[in-house]
C-alpha cells in the first residue's frame, strides 16, 4: 500500500517550466512604502489629480489596517518596506507605441511562455495585453476591437484616454477600504488591463492578459477593470507566470467587473505563478481580490479559475447579484502540491429578486499541500426566490496532504433555495489499479482520473484554454511512476 | 498457458495463500470455488499484479514468461484480463475513452497502430449489442452510477473488446439476475477458443450451468484442496464445503 502512495507522490513531483529570468534593464523604485512612493508612482504615470487623491486615501486607510489572519495559510510576516512597488522594463526611448518598438527580449520572453503575441495572436483570434512586472507591454488587436467600439488597453492608457470611465467605475466594486490587500493595491497599483464593451456589443474575440513577474524583490499590483454595458458580452482570460527565485514575491491584484442590464462577463484564469520548490522555498504569494457586480437586470458574471501555481493563494472571486434575475457562477480547480497552500473559494451575495448562483469547486491536494475551500452564500431579505447550488469536491493524492472545506451560508429570505454538496476522495489505489489492469500506464491513468475529476470545470473554459489547462495539469502531475 | 507453483502470498502481514498449484492450458475453462475468505479474490488480484500483496514464495509463468516480474500494466498488455469483483467508479472519465485507451495501449505494445475512431465505435457498438447494453452507456463515466449488474456487464464488455488470452473473472456472476447471467455467460462463451483460457472465480454452481468448465477446483484455507471435473461443482452445491474441510489432514 505504501509503495503505491509513494508512486503517486513521485508522479506529482512537478517541474516548473516558466522559471527563466529575462535579463533586461529595469527602472525601479527602491524598496519601501510611504506617501512619497505612492505619489512617485502616480507621477511616473502622469496621472490626474483625482487618481492621486484616491491612491493616498487608500494608503492612509491601509496604514490603519492589519493583515488578515483568518485564512488557513501559514507564512512568515511580510516586510512591506522591503518590497519595490514599481518596476518597469527600461525602454530605449519612451514607452513603445507599437509592437515593433517593444524590446525584442521581452517579446522573446512571451514567446517562451507560449503567449500568442504576434501573428499567432491573429491566428488564434485572441487579443492579448501583456503585463511584465508593473507595466503593460503591448496590447494586440487594438484596431479590430476599436472598430467594434470595444476599449481594451492597459490601465495606464485608460487613465489617460478614458479618465471619466475610470473615475466612474474604479473602486465601485472593490472599494479602497475593502480589505488589507485591496487597500494596498489601490495605493500602489502600477498597471493592469481595462476593458469597456459598449451597449449591445458582443466582443468579437476573446480578450486575454498575460501577467509575468520578472524583477527580483518586486511586488506586482495590477488592477483590472472590465465593464460590460447594457446587452454587451465579453470573455476574458488571464494567465500568470513568474521566474524561479528563492525569496517569496508578493502579488496583490484587484479585479473589478461590472455587468449592466442583460450584460455577460466570463472571466477565466489560468494561474501558474511559481509555486516554490519541492521543499517550499520561494514562490509567489498570491493575495488577490476579485469581485464582479451584476448591477443590471438579467446580467451574468461567470468566474472560471484553474489555480496550479503560487506558494500561497488567497483568492475569492465573488459576485454581487444586485440586478433582478442576475446570475453568478464560480467554477474552480485548485491544485496544491509540495508545500503549496491554497485558501480559495467564492462569495455569492444575493441582493436582487430571483438571483441565481452556482458554485463548483474542485480541490486537488498532493505532497504536503493544504487546500482549503472557503465560500459564502449570502441571501439578503430583498432576494426573494434566490437560488444557490454549491458543490465542493476534494481529491487527495498521497497521505500527507490535506483538504478543508468551510462553507458559510446566511439566508435571510425564506423563499430562497440553497443546496450544498461536498465530497472528499482519495485518488483511489483501486482506480489506479483498475486502469493499470486495463494496460493503461500509471501516468496516463492519473491524468485520466484527475481530468475526469475536473471535467465539469474545464468545460467552462474557452476551448483553446481548456486545452492549455489540461496540459498544465498534466505538467503538474508529470514525473512518471516507478 | 498459466502455471502456478507453490504460490504463497501475504496481505497486510497475514498469509492468505499457502502454496497454490494450478495449471491452466490454452482452450480450457477452470472454475475456482470455495468458502468466503479462502483466498479466491487474493489469487485473482495477485495474478493481475496488485502491488500491496506480497509474494513470499512460489512462481507463476504465463506463456513461458515470469508473470510476477511484470508490472500490472504489462501483464494486461500481454493478454491477462481481470474482471473485477467490485469494479471501481471513475467519475468524469468516459467509458469509451477508457476502453479506447486500454485497447490502444495493448495495440501499441503489440507494435500495432492506434485504432481508428470509426472502426472503434463500430466495434464497441457491436459488442454492446451482444451484451444488451444501451447506447446511453457510451457517454457515461466509467461505472459511474451503474447498478451492480451493469458494472458486471461492463467488465465483460471490456473483456470482449480487449480479447485477452487469459481472462480471470472474479465473481462476475454475483448479483446478477437470471437474464443478466445468461448475457454475461454468452459473453464469456463467445471468447472460448483453442487459443484462450478462462478462470472463473465463483461461489455458485449456477454460472457453471451456462459456462461449462473443464475443471473445478476448491480453494480453502489458502490451498487447493480438491480438483475434479464439472460434477464436483454439483457435489459442492449439494454437500457444501464442510466435508472437504473435515477430510483435510490438519
Amino acid at each position: 500500500m505504501s509503495s503505491k502512495s509513494q508512486d503517486v507522490e513521485a508522479l506529482v513531483g512537478q517541474k516548473y517550466r516558466h522559471g527563466f529570468i529575462t535579463d533586461i534593464e529595469s527602472d525601479s523604485l527602491p524598496p519601501g512604502l510611504d506617501e512619497g512612493v505612492v505619489a512617485a508612482i502616480s507621477k511616473k504615470k502622469h496621472e490626474p489629480q483625482f487618481l492621486l487623491d484616491w491612491r493616498l486615501k487608500a494608503f492612509r486607510h491601509w496604514q490603519t489596517m492589519r493583515e488578515p489572519t483568518w485564512a488557513h495559510v501559514h507564512y512568515k510576516p511580510i516586510d512591506y518596506q522591503d518590497i519595490s512597488y514599481y518596476s518597469a522594463p527600461k525602454a530605449p526611448a519612451n514607452a513603445p507605441k507599437s509592437l515593433s518598438e517593444v524590446d525584442p527580449k521581452l517579446l522573446a520572453t512571451y514567446e517562451k511562455l507560449g503567449i500568442p503575441l504576434h501573428e499567432r495572436a491573429r491566428l488564434a483570434g485572441v487579443a492579448v495585453d501583456a503585463v511584465f512586472d508593473s507595466v503593460s507591454v503591448a496590447t494586440t488587436f487594438k484596431d479590430k476591437l476599436g472598430k467594434a467600439g470595444v476599449i481594451f488597453c492597459s490601465f495606464s492608457d485608460a487613465v489617460r484616454d478614458h479618465p471619466r470611465l475610470i473615475e466612474r467605475y474604479l473602486g465601485s466594486v472593490v472599494p479602497t477600504t475593502d480589505n488589507f490587500f485591496a487597500a494596498l493595491n489601490s495605493a500602489v497599483f502600477s498597471d493592469g488591463s481595462f476593458v469597456y464593451v459598449p451597449p449591445g456589443v458582443r466582443c468579437p474575440m476573446e480578450l486575454s492578459t498575460y501577467f509575468r513577474i520578472n524583477a527580483a524583490k518586486t511586488g506586482q499590483f495590477e488592477r483590472t477593470l472590465i465593464i460590460a454595458a447594457e446587452g454587451a458580452s465579453v470573455s476574458y482570460l488571464e494567465g500568470c507566470t513568474a521566474p524561479m527565485r528563492d525569496e517569496n514575491q508578493l502579488h496583490a491584484a484587484v479585479v473589478e467587473l461590472v455587468a449592466l442590464d442583460d450584460a455577460q462577463i466570463k472571466y477565466s484564469t489560468v494561474q501558474n505563478w511559481y509555486p516554490g520548490d519541492a521543499n517550499g522555498l520561494g514562490g509567489i504569494y498570491n493575495f488577490v481580490t476579485k469581485r464582479g457586480e451584476c448591477r443590471g437586470r438579467n446580467s451574468k458574471i461567470s468566474w472560471t479559475q484553474v489555480e496550479t501555481g503560487s506558494a500561497i493563494t488567497w483568492k475569492y472571486p465573488s459576485c454581487v447579484l444586485k440586478g433582478e434575475n442576475s446570475v453568478g457562477e464560480f467554477y474552480s480547480v485548485a491544485v496544491a502540491n509540495n508545500y503549496q497552500q491554497a485558501d480559495t473559494g467564492t462569495k455569492m451575495i444575493h441582493i436582487g429578486r430571483n438571483t441565481k448562483s452556482t458554485i463548483v469547486s474542485k480541490g486537488i491536494s498532493a505532497g504536503h499541500a493544504e487546500n482549503t475551500y472557503r465560500g459564502l452564500v449570502k441571501i439578503l431579505p430583498s432576494a426573494a426566490g434566490a437560488r444557490n447550488f454549491t458543490q465542493c469536491d476534494s481529491l487527495l493524492m498521497g497521505p500527507k496532504c490535506a483538504a478543508h472545506t468551510f462553507p458559510y451560508m446566511e439566508v435571510k429570505n425564506p423563499t430562497a433555495t440553497v443546496e450544498h454538496e461536498a465530497s472528499t476522495s482519495k485518488i483511489g489505489e483501486d482506480q489506479l489499479f483498475y486502469c493499470l489492469q486495463r494496460g493503461i500506464s500509471a501516468e496516463d491513468a492519473v491524468n485520466m482520473i484527475v481530468s475526469g475529476f475536473c471535467k465539469v470545470v474545464f468545460k467552462e473554459l474557452p476551448m483553446e484554454f481548456a486545452v492549455e489547462a489540461q496540459n498544465l495539469l498534466s505538467v503538474s502531475l508529470e514525473g512518471a511512476v516507478g | 498457458m498459466l502455471e502456478i507453483s507453490d504460490l504463497t502470498v501475504r496481505v497486510a502481514g497475514k498469509e492468505i495463500l499457502k502454496g497454490v498449484n494450478l495449471k491452466v492450458n490454452a482452450g480450457e475453462v477452470h472454475a475456482i470455488m470455495g468458502p468466503n475468505g479462502s483466498g479466491k479474490s487474493t489469487l485473482a488480484q495477485v495474478l493481475a499484479g496488485r502491488e500491496d500483496y506480497e509474494v513470499t514464495r512460489g512462481s507463476v509463468s504465463f506463456e513461458g514468461r515470469d508473470l510476477l516480474a511484470l508490472p500490472a500494466e504489462e501483464r494486461a498488455r500481454a493478454g491477462l484480463f481481470l474482471g473485477f469483483q467490485y469494479p471501481v467508479e471513475i467519475p468524469g472519465v468516459n467509458n469509451v475513452y477508457l476502453l479506447k485507451a486500454a485497447l490502444n495501449a495493448k495495440r501499441k505494445a503489440a507494435g500495432e497502430t492506434e485504432v481508428d475512431a470509426y472502426e472503434f465505435l463500430t466495434l464497441i457498438r457491436q459488442k454492446m449489442k451482444f451484451m444488451q447494453m444501451s447506447e446511453a452507456f457510451l457517454t457515461r463515466g466509467v461505472n459511474e452510477g451503474f447498478s451492480g449488474g451493469e458494472k458486471k456487464r461492463n467488465e465483460v464488455l471490456q473483456m470482449l473488446v480487449l480479447e485477452p488470452k487469459l481472462a480471470i473473472l472474479d465473481e462476475t456472476d454475483s448479483g446478477l439476475d437470471i437474464d443478466a447471467l445468461k448475457v454475461v455467460s454468452a459473453g464469456v462463451n463467445s471468447l472460448r477458443d483453442a487459443k484462450r483460457a478462462v478462470v472463473l472465480v465463483t461461489h455458485y454452481q449456477r454460472l457453471l450451468d451456462y459456462v461449462v468448465p473443464d475443471q473445478v477446483h476448491v480453494l480453502s484455507g489458502g490451498r487447493i484442496v480438491k480438483s475434479g471435473d464439472r460434477s464436483l461443482a454439483h457435489e459442492l452445491e449439494r454437500r457444501g464445503y464442510d466435508w472437504l474441510l473435515e477430510s483435510r489432514v490438519a
